[in-house]
């Protein structure tokens, strides 16, 4: 892979048309960045979709690319790998397309741990759909649809990670653009599913978890003595209710991605101009 | 008719039923016999009726027939559920000495014979033998010889070692000798073997033989009745030629996984039934819109809702055609037979391929679960072509570039099929989405666009319309003045129909149609009929309404829906009555 592949290589020339402000720049060019850093190119490189403000990522980024529909990102990045694992997989959507429309498949998805990278825009509302709840919004935010709130506890989706048996947990924040992108890289890095929970606030229908929110009461885990290896560790921070932190959560590195496990280890694109060699037995069995 | 015997053993679920079936029915084929077989299941695992039946004869057999000619039954609901097939003469065997069957009455024109099939199976090593007991003596009522059935028991229980196999033909001869010893009727059949070489599949199997020698490597599905068998037979074997099943968490993974792996240049499938298809149609609009070439098998059972797991039912027709939301361009190939599961699913790949667009392969129940002789030739694996369409690679990816060195995933080129590259290729990577999109696969709303790329993914379509065989398998008097049309599994049933009508002196033409969308155009031989009536397993004439849409003429309908295929008798009755009925009408 050539190594003078900058971030900018991953841009495309669409310009975004999220709201200015909006925290999905910084996440879009974190991962970029990412990308660019562990030596990967646009050839090589798809990056599936979800739905919603943030799932326009893929639009804006020039790669591979599929913008699916709403909740299902995660099994096509799943298939795209396990198709061809010489391809660098990212797939990226937010809060409500993976952890209320697509839950399912993200608690799959993690326990299959198959070697490549989610990232979630969590910003703790709906943004493309204009401001309703979603499974992260607080208890008692207010919106259109939850006018006194949701009134039961937002999902905790590093929680549900570490409980499915992940293999990588970080948290990033996207205003914080170095921090953020190094998440994304080693995320990326890890060997099996790297699983980053980026807050990327909604400057336009979220007034709670803004940038001064998470400015103020964000922790870096790098500023303490947290052993990113150490699941009793990880469990501690990820259900504390008091703080919000930032880095690596939890790795281990000594757990066999699912590709590797089941050997898929070919491009499925490759096939022969007819049925394959020695395809009759598939009918002498029936004998 | 050809000389036939139909043979069944019934019981309790989990009393071994399947499998005993099986190895009968794997012994006549390898005895060079004819054979076609069915089940009778319910939606348990233990307990509840259910038989397996088998139809051989010398000369092919296509269908089931309402005759029940021997009967092994383990217990006596057995009888009761068989009572309108059996008939004068009819044998049941069954051990009045170890089970409930102690009282149990046989009508007097029947041959009842008692034989203590557990107590001759402990006494050849094992109870748990007493099916095999049972099979034994069948092969003294039917005149077929034993020997035959010893390769057939190597096969089920090789791999518990010699020691079993030959307790089993020892308990298969016990059967057999009681019977010999203890009764003497003449049963009056006579089971011949002949040099034919024949393989024994069923349906699910036969799609799964074609998706493999399609060259399908990617296989991912949700467990649902009765698509489970294709997962199960790819499972293991796909793995030989460089592929994978995954089992994913429900269907609208699966879909989604084999939408992913497609893009990433795979040929990909996956198959499921009603209940899943109803969660796969979101995804079946973005395979679509995207244009990916993506295999959909709807191996369909009785709806709505979960309906009748284990029943068979064509009511899936409307949903393949129209299923989704906004308009969907779409092929609905539906295999009419065993071996037409194979070849369909070998062309579905191709049709995917070539104008990539998802391939709806509507089989059903009764296709899924019956299992019918073949020469091996039939899946003369030599005769297999893949077409992969237009895959453009780096030396000619400056042909679909536009000026800015874009790759044009969805240009309108003149024949409606776009150019695609796998990723990796260099200089290829774009976008693709569910949104509208241009010719970069960018998002659009423009009005122009929108229409330019709605027509171009219609052109596909009128493409393969003009540059596709979209035929139908004709059977029968192709001059008679009644016409008879069907699609999916009906054709055995009706083929065999043709001959007990002739038989009456009413011919008929009949028309078997394995393609739905495109399908091919049949006015010509309707306006040629007097009469055209319309064969399928639901109740409102699915099909027939197409034809009426495509004729603009009334046809009649015969339709089944109480769960059950079509019998061969059952529905030569049925086309006799509806000809009568017309001509009552025009009299
Ligand atoms: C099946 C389906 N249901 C609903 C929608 C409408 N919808 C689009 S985006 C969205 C929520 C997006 O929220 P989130 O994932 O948090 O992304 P954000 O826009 O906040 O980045 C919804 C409900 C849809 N597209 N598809
Ligand atoms: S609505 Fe919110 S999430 Fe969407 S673009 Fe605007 S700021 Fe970003």
């Amino acid at each position: 892979m050539s190594s003078d592949i900058r971030f900018t290589d991953f841009k495309s020339d669409k310009q975004p048309t999220w709201c200015p402000g909006c925290g999905d720049f910084g996440t879009m060019n974190g991962m970029m960045k990412a990308l660019a850093e562990t030596g990967n190119d646009p050839d090589n490189t798809f990056v599936v979709a979800g739905i919603g403000c943030s799932g326009k990522i893929g639009t804006y980024m020039h790669s591979y690319a599929l913008h699916g529909v709403h909740g299902r990102a995660l099994p096509v990045g799943i298939g795209v790998k396990l198709a061809n694992p010489d391809l660098e997989v990212m797939v990226a959507g937010g809060d409500g397309d993976g952890y209320s429309i697509g839950a399912g498949h993200f608690i799959h998805a993690v326990r299959r741990n198959v070697d490549m990278t989610y990232v979630v825009m969590d910003n703790r509302i709906y943004g493309l759909t204009k401001g309703q709840a979603s499974p992260t919004s607080r208890e008692d935010f207010e919106t259109s649809t939850s006018p006194d709130g949701p009134n039961q506890p937002p999902v905790n989706p590093k929680a549900l990670a570490l409980s499915a048996g992940a293999t990588f947990i970080a948290q990033s924040f996207s205003s914080n653009s170095q921090r953020h992108a190094q998440l994304v890289q080693e995320a990326i890095e890890h060997d099996g599913f790297g699983f980053v929970n980026v807050y990327s606030p909604c400057v336009t229908f979220n007034d709670v978890d803004t940038y001064d929110y998470f400015r103020d009461t964000i922790q870096d885990l790098e500023e303490t003595d947290h052993d990113e290896t150490d699941a009793d560790q990880a469990k501690d921070k990820i259900l504390d209710g008091d703080k919000e932190y930032m880095g690596v959560l939890y790795r281990d590195d000594d757990s066999v991605p699912f590709d590797e496990r089941e050997g898929f280890d070919q491009n499925m694109s490759e096939i022969p101009d007819g049925a394959p060699e020695g395809a009759m037995d598939l009918v002498r069995e029936f004998y | 008719m050809p000389e036939d015997l139909n043979w069944a053993i019934g019981g309790e679920a989990g009393d071994g039923i399947d499998s005993t079936g099986k190895i009968f029915a794997q012994a006549l084929s390898r005895a060079g016999r004819h054979v076609f077989t069915s089940k009778d299941f319910a939606s348990r695992i233990r307990g509840g009726y259910t038989a397996y039946k088998v139809r051989t004869a010398v000369d092919r057999v296509e269908s089931v027939v309402d005759r029940l000619d021997v009967l092994i039954a383990l217990t006596e609901r057995t009888i009761d559920e068989n009572m309108n097939e059996l008939h004068e003469g009819s044998v049941i065997i069954y051990d009045g000495e170890r089970t409930t069957m102690q009282n149990v009455e046989i009508p007097d024109e029947m041959i009842g014979l008692e034989v203590p099939l557990k107590r001759l199976a402990e006494e050849a090593g094992g109870a748990i033998m007493a099916n095999v007991v049972a099979l034994g003596a069948a092969c003294e009522v039917t005149g077929f010889p034993i020997e035959n059935l010893d390769e057939s028991l190597e096969k089920r229980f090789g791999d518990k070692g010699e020691a079993i196999v030959e307790n089993n033909k020892k308990a298969a001869r016990a059967g057999q000798e009681f019977v010999q010893a203890e009764y003497d009727h003449d049963y009056g059949y006579s089971l011949e073997t002949t040099d034919n070489d024949y393989v024994l599949l069923n349906g699910d199997e036969a799609i799964g033989m074609g998706a493999i020698a399609a060259g399908c490597r990617f296989y991912s599905g949700y467990p649902i009745t009765p698509a489970t068998d294709v997962m199960e037979y790819m499972t293991g074997r796909v793995d030989q030629f460089g592929g994978k099943v995954v089992q994913a968490e429900d269907e609208l993974a699966a879909i989604n996984m084999a939408l992913g792996a497609a893009r990433a240049g795979a040929r990909a499938m996956t198959a499921t039934s009603g209940p899943g298809i109803d969660l796969m149609t979101e995804t079946f609009g973005l395979v679509a819109t995207t244009e990916t070439p993506l295999v959909i098998c709807d191996v369909m059972r009785s709806g709505p809702s979960t309906g009748m797991p284990t029943k068979q039912e064509q009511g899936d027709l409307n949903m393949a055609l129209y299923g989704g939301h906004g308009e969907i361009p779409r092929f609905v190939v539906t295999p009419t037979n065993i071996s037409e599961c194979f070849w369909k699913t070998v062309e579905a790949f191709n049709l995917a391929e070539k104008y990539q667009t998802p391939v709806f392969l509507v089989s059903d129940l009764a296709l899924a679960v019956t299992e019918q002789t073949f020469a091996p030739e039939t899946f003369d694996m030599d005769e297999v072509e893949i077409e992969r369409g237009k895959v453009v690679d780096e030396d000619d990816i400056d042909g679909w570039q536009n000026e800015k060195e874009q790759f044009q995933p969805h240009f309108p080129s003149a024949d409606g099929v776009s150019p695609r590259t796998f990723p990796g290729t260099s200089g290829g990577a774009h976008m693709t989405t569910g949104l509208e999109h241009d010719a970069l696969g960018r998002r659009t709303e423009d009005t122009e666009v929108r229409e330019e790329q709605v027509e171009k993914r219609e052109r596909k379509v009128e493409t393969a319309r003009e540059q596709e065989d979209w035929d139908y398998r004709e059977f029968g008097d192709p001059d008679a003045d009644t016409l008879v049309v069907s699609w999916g599994s009906n054709e055995g049933a009706m083929r065999e129909g043709l001959e007990m009508l002739a038989d009456e002196g009413l011919d008929v033409r009949f028309i078997s149609v394995p393609y739905i969308f495109p399908r091919p155009d049949l006015s010509e031989e309707i306006e040629a009929a007097e009469q055209t009536i319309v064969v399928e397993c639901n109740a409102t004439g699915q099909f027939a309404d197409v034809i009426e849409h495509d004729v603009l003429e009334r046809v009649d309908r015969v339709n089944k829906y109480d769960g059950v295929r079509f019998k061969a008798d059952e529905l030569a009755e049925e086309i006799k009555d509806a000809v009568a009925e017309e001509t009552e009408v025009s009299a």
